[in-house]
């Protein structure tokens, strides 16, 4: 089984303990064997990067070169803020002056560059839909009507991303789409969300994911899925004070992916972590039930209505 | 052999930072050189007069002139010599300016560097050969690749010179891009009005040879003597009988087939012709919607052909047709807006391209010239123009102005006010390049007249929202962010090479730049001719061209090909290789590194040998770089001469 050196990120310890968790009992179902990078540390986060591009380069490298250990594929990690600075890091260190100034501020420096991929490409690429929806035949989604968002850092910039269409990536639509539900055609999937702006300026947050909020509501979506800790927290947590901002009342829950593909596969409630978000859940999932459970009637009254038919005739 | 050396000036350009004089001096100590001298400008009428009097004067047997780029003048010169009587390759250039002068500031270490180029050109001029140049005769047919409006224009004037052309045309009519075209900018007159008659003259001349659905297999030969293998392709249809009434189209039960001839905005059927004008008006099958051909079953359009020309199982033939010309002119395909993933074309069924737009404004278009919009029929109100969509853009490799985008935005923008009188147009644009005769008044009665509301300012992203699409943008002179309802968005996208353009200028021999557009071979001296001799350029293939340029180069490739064959024997450059059959292995190396198969096998004495086709010899050198006998050398410039090029300067 290929392994993967896993990046947990700091959010994955805090605020999104129900994507980290949700991940690693999707990969564990799916067969992706992930293992730990052992004695990880901040990969510089937001803030690193505005101060000092060496530091931050740093603070992602020491990371990989821990990783090299593990003999991985890949380093993996599901926050697309985190797989920016680790992909950032690996990009500029393809300049050879750089790697000497990175590697001088380690303890182990980075000898060969293990490529850095998000767990969605992981599950996108190297899974694939098919062989997810081959698992799930029976289409446990169906019936939830979804608008995926990607925010804007999971496939930006192309160049150091090197993954999906950065303008309209389609990797989360097409597994959704192989777990049976109906991806809308959501075009606002790679728009900002207003992003640490939730701290400094409230107001600039509110609005941004207040207009999310609304394209989703209007195509009417049953939830919005995401694969970004910190999209996820604008969303659902702030999704009153977007309301506020939009000057309507939204109810969309907030699901990460791995929530629902854990869902579909069955996962334990526990390890995914639904009653974590802020926005009830059930909302969606009483929705989907609802749709399986007209689809399953009215397929009942065709299948009667056919059986029927014959006996006229023979009458 | 007495040899006179030329030092020049040019003005200030080698003089400023060379000491001609001294070079001058410097150079009578060279072995064979008898006279020296330097003068102002050696091109001139003086200059030039004064090298064949010097000529005369001391009996010269060879000339140096140490002055500018050989590129420029060596011809010149070449010819000057000649006219003092010598053999012109008894001559020999040094560039003192753009190797020396303009490159360094140090006048001490330029005039020696000066001194040594000028030593070593004395070196070679004392082992050159005089050398002459063969004749042969010429076909003087033509072949013209593309029937768009260059190739048209192209083949038109050359059949007026009296001269048999073969134009050969991959779709099944002639016309091109111009044939879709509603109307022309700055003119608005409309498209086929103009072209159809050209078209006829086409079809209708006697020295025209019309091979439509065909594409050139495999070009052989050389300047004057070409060998061109022909693919037709199968239309399914005997075009001897097709009389293009149109029966087999009516009675079609297959109506779901791509129309390529409306840019695919609606569906024709699968054996059709595809306008009312075409020429040849032929119909042709196509094999992937024909139910004959994909179930087996119908065979309708056999049954009801009044002349019995449906023939299934027709298949493509090559012929060979012998040429002393060709004119390239592949034109152009529209880049492909699905690149662009946030403007969403591909996807939404309401954005389209600029050529489709045109279809939709064209009375023999899908909708009658009736301006709906795709995904619901609805007549749009508001309109939105994006312009440079694949031009000028680095991030999807256009880095390059397609050019008439502009241009045809502002005739799309005016003609849909005259379709539709309550409509708002809207148009996102860079800047604008309206640089041709009448084309900047014309933008300008866009904005102006027609009250086209012109937005400097890129578009982030399209939309759909409800039945609308909503168009987001900068509006970069207000500095503030736009957002446009609109019904329907045109994408002006830009020009890029024909598809198979590369693959067709290997066949021809010419080179193309990195986006696959043919090179010419001066960008402003020689516009239409290629480094190939005998191969010309007509329009959009060359590069993006509006209709007058690409006319203007159809005509000019025409007076090339003409004025090739006013001559009824031409010379071949004697600056070519030569076997030293003694020498020969027969290891047939040069033959696989020749780019011009210009060197073959022959057999001698029950030997193999290599041996130069003279004619088609280009004098690149690759042979003589590759064979490990040095038994293949290049005239003018053989191993013994650029060793002793090497010595001179090792011993200066």
């Amino acid at each position: 089984m290929t392994k993967y050196a896993y990046y947990p990120g700091c959010s994955g310890q805090g605020t999104s303990q129900e994507y980290d968790s949700s991940t690693r009992a999707v990969c564990r179902a799916l067969g992706v064997n992930l293992v730990d990078i052992p004695d990880w540390s901040c990969c510089g986060s937001t803030p690193a990067h505005t101060v000092d591009h060496l530091l931050s380069s740093a603070l992602a490298a020491r990371n990989l070169a821990l990783a090299e250990d593990l003999d991985a594929a890949a380093v993996i990690t599901p926050c697309p803020s985190c797989l920016t600075n680790l992909k950032v890091a690996v990009h500029r260190m393809g300049d050879r002056e750089f790697r000497l100034q990175v590697n001088k501020l380690l303890d182990k420096p980075v000898d060969r560059t293990t490529p850095v991929k998000s767990v969605l490409q992981v599950l996108a690429e190297d899974v694939g839909p098919a062989a997810v929806a081959e698992m799930l035949p029976n289409k446990p989604l169906a019936g939830l009507k979804l608008a995926p968002y990607y925010g804007c850092i999971m496939n930006r910039p192309p160049e150091v991303m090197q993954f999906d269409d950065h303008e309209n990536p389609t990797a989360m639509d097409k597994l959704m789409a192989a777990l049976g539900a109906e991806v809308l055609p959501f075009p606002l999937k790679v728009e900002c969300c207003g992003a640490s702006f939730g701290i400094p300026r409230k107001d600039i947050v509110a609005k941004l994911s207040g207009k999310l909020l609304e394209a989703a509501a209007d195509l009417g979506a049953h939830a919005v899925v995401t694969a970004c800790p910190l999209c996820q927290m604008n969303l659902d947590l702030r999704q009153g004070q977007a309301s506020a901002a939009m000057g309507r009342k939204f109810q969309l829950p907030v699901f990460y992916y791995t929530q629902l593909i854990g869902l579909a596969l069955g996962v334990p409630q526990s390890e995914l972590g639904l009653s974590k978000l802020c926005v009830n859940p059930r909302l969606a999932l009483d929705a989907m039930h609802a749709a399986q459970a007209e689809k399953r009637e009215r397929e009942a009254k065709n299948e009667a209505g056919k059986q029927q038919a014959p006996q006229a005739k023979a009458a | 052999m007495k040899i006179g050396v030329f030092i020049c000036h040019c003005g200030s350009n080698i003089g400023g930072t060379v000491d001609a004089a001294k070079v001058a001096e410097a150079a009578r100590a060279f072995p064979d050189v008898v006279f020296t001298s330097d003068t102002m400008y050696a091109c001139s009428e003086p200059g030039q007069d004064g090298i064949i009097q010097a000529i005369k004067d001391n009996q010269l047997d060879g000339v140096v002139v140490s002055s500018c780029t050989p590129r420029m003048h060596e011809p010149t010169f070449r010819r000057t010599v000649e006219r003092a009587g010598l053999n012109r390759f008894m001559f020999e250039m040094a560039n003192i300016r753009e190797h020396v002068s303009w490159i360094g500031k140090d006048k001490e270490a330029n005039t020696n560097k000066a001194i040594e180029l000028t030593g070593i050109a004395v070196e070679k001029l004392r082992r050159d050969q005089p050398l002459f140049a063969k004749q042969f005769d010429i076909n003087k047919r033509v072949l013209v690749i593309g029937g768009g409006v260059a190739g048209i224009q192209a083949a038109l004037d050359c059949a007026d010179g009296d001269r048999e052309v073969i134009l050969v045309e991959r779709e099944s009519t002639i016309g091109g891009k111009m044939a879709k075209l509603d109307k022309t900018f700055p003119t608005v007159d409309c498209s086929s009005c103009i072209l159809g008659p050209k078209m006829v003259d086409v079809a209708q001349h006697p020295k025209i040879q019309l091979y439509a659905m065909s594409e050139v297999e495999e070009v052989g030969g050389y300047v004057g003597n070409f060998e061109v293998k022909i693919k037709r392709k199968a239309p399914y249809v005997n075009w001897e009988l097709c009389t293009g009434c149109g029966l087999c189209m009516e009675k079609c039960p297959s109506k779901k087939s791509l129309d390529h001839f409306n840019e695919q905005v609606g569906t024709t059927t699968a054996i059709n012709i595809p306008f009312p004008q075409a020429i040849p008006k032929k119909a042709v099958i196509d094999p992937e919607f024909c139910l004959k051909f994909t179930k087996g079953k119908c065979g309708i359009c056999a049954k009801v052909c009044p002349t019995n020309a449906i023939v299934y199982d027709q298949q493509e033939e090559i012929v060979t047709e012998s040429v002393g010309a060709i004119v390239a002119a592949t034109g152009y395909d529209l880049f492909d807006i699905s690149k662009y993933g946030e403007y969403g074309g591909g996807r939404l069924p309401d954005v389209i391209t600029g050529l489709q737009y045109e279809r939709l404004l064209s009375a023999s278009g899908p909708t009658g010239g009736h301006v709906k919009r795709p995904s619901d029929g609805k007549e749009p109100k508001t309109i939105v123009f994006v312009q440079c969509v694949g031009s000028r853009d680095k991030s999807v490799d256009r880095p390059y102005c397609s050019g008439f985008c502009c241009m045809y935005t502002a005739k799309q923008a005016i003609l849909t006010k005259d379709h539709i009188p309550d409509s708002t147009s809207y148009v996102f644009y860079m800047d604008i390049r309206a640089p041709g005769k009448m084309y900047d008044e014309f933008t300008r009665r866009a904005m102006e007249e027609y009250g086209t509301q012109y937005v400097r300012g890129r578009v982030s992203m399209i939309y759909p929202k409800g039945d609308k699409l909503l168009v987001r943008g900068a509006d970069t002179l207000m500095g503030t962010q736009v957002e446009v309802e609109a019904d329907l968005v045109v994408l002006a996208a830009g020009a890029e090479a024909a598809v198979g353009a590369p693959q067709l200028a290997e066949k021809l021999r010419i080179s193309y730049d990195k986006y696959g557009f043919f090179m010419e071979s001066h960008p402003k001296l020689r516009p239409v001719e290629t480094n190939t001799a005998g191969v010309y350029l007509a329009g959009a293939c060359q590069g993006p061209k509006d209709i007058p340029a690409s006319v203007a180069q159809g005509s000019a490739a025409a007076a090339k090909v003409l004025a090739l064959f006013a001559k009824d024997k031409l010379e071949n450059d004697p600056m070519i290789s030569f076997v030293d059959i003694k020498r020969c292995v027969g290891c047939g190396k040069c033959i696989q590194v020749c780019p011009f198969g210009a060197i073959k096998e022959v057999d001698f004495r029950g030997e193999p040998k290599a041996e130069v086709i003279e004619t088609v010899c280009q004098g690149c050198g690759l042979c003589t770089a590759t064979c490990p006998q040095g038994a293949i050398q290049l005239s003018h410039f053989t191993d013994n001469q650029i060793l002793a090029e090497v010595n001179a300067l090792c011993q200066l």
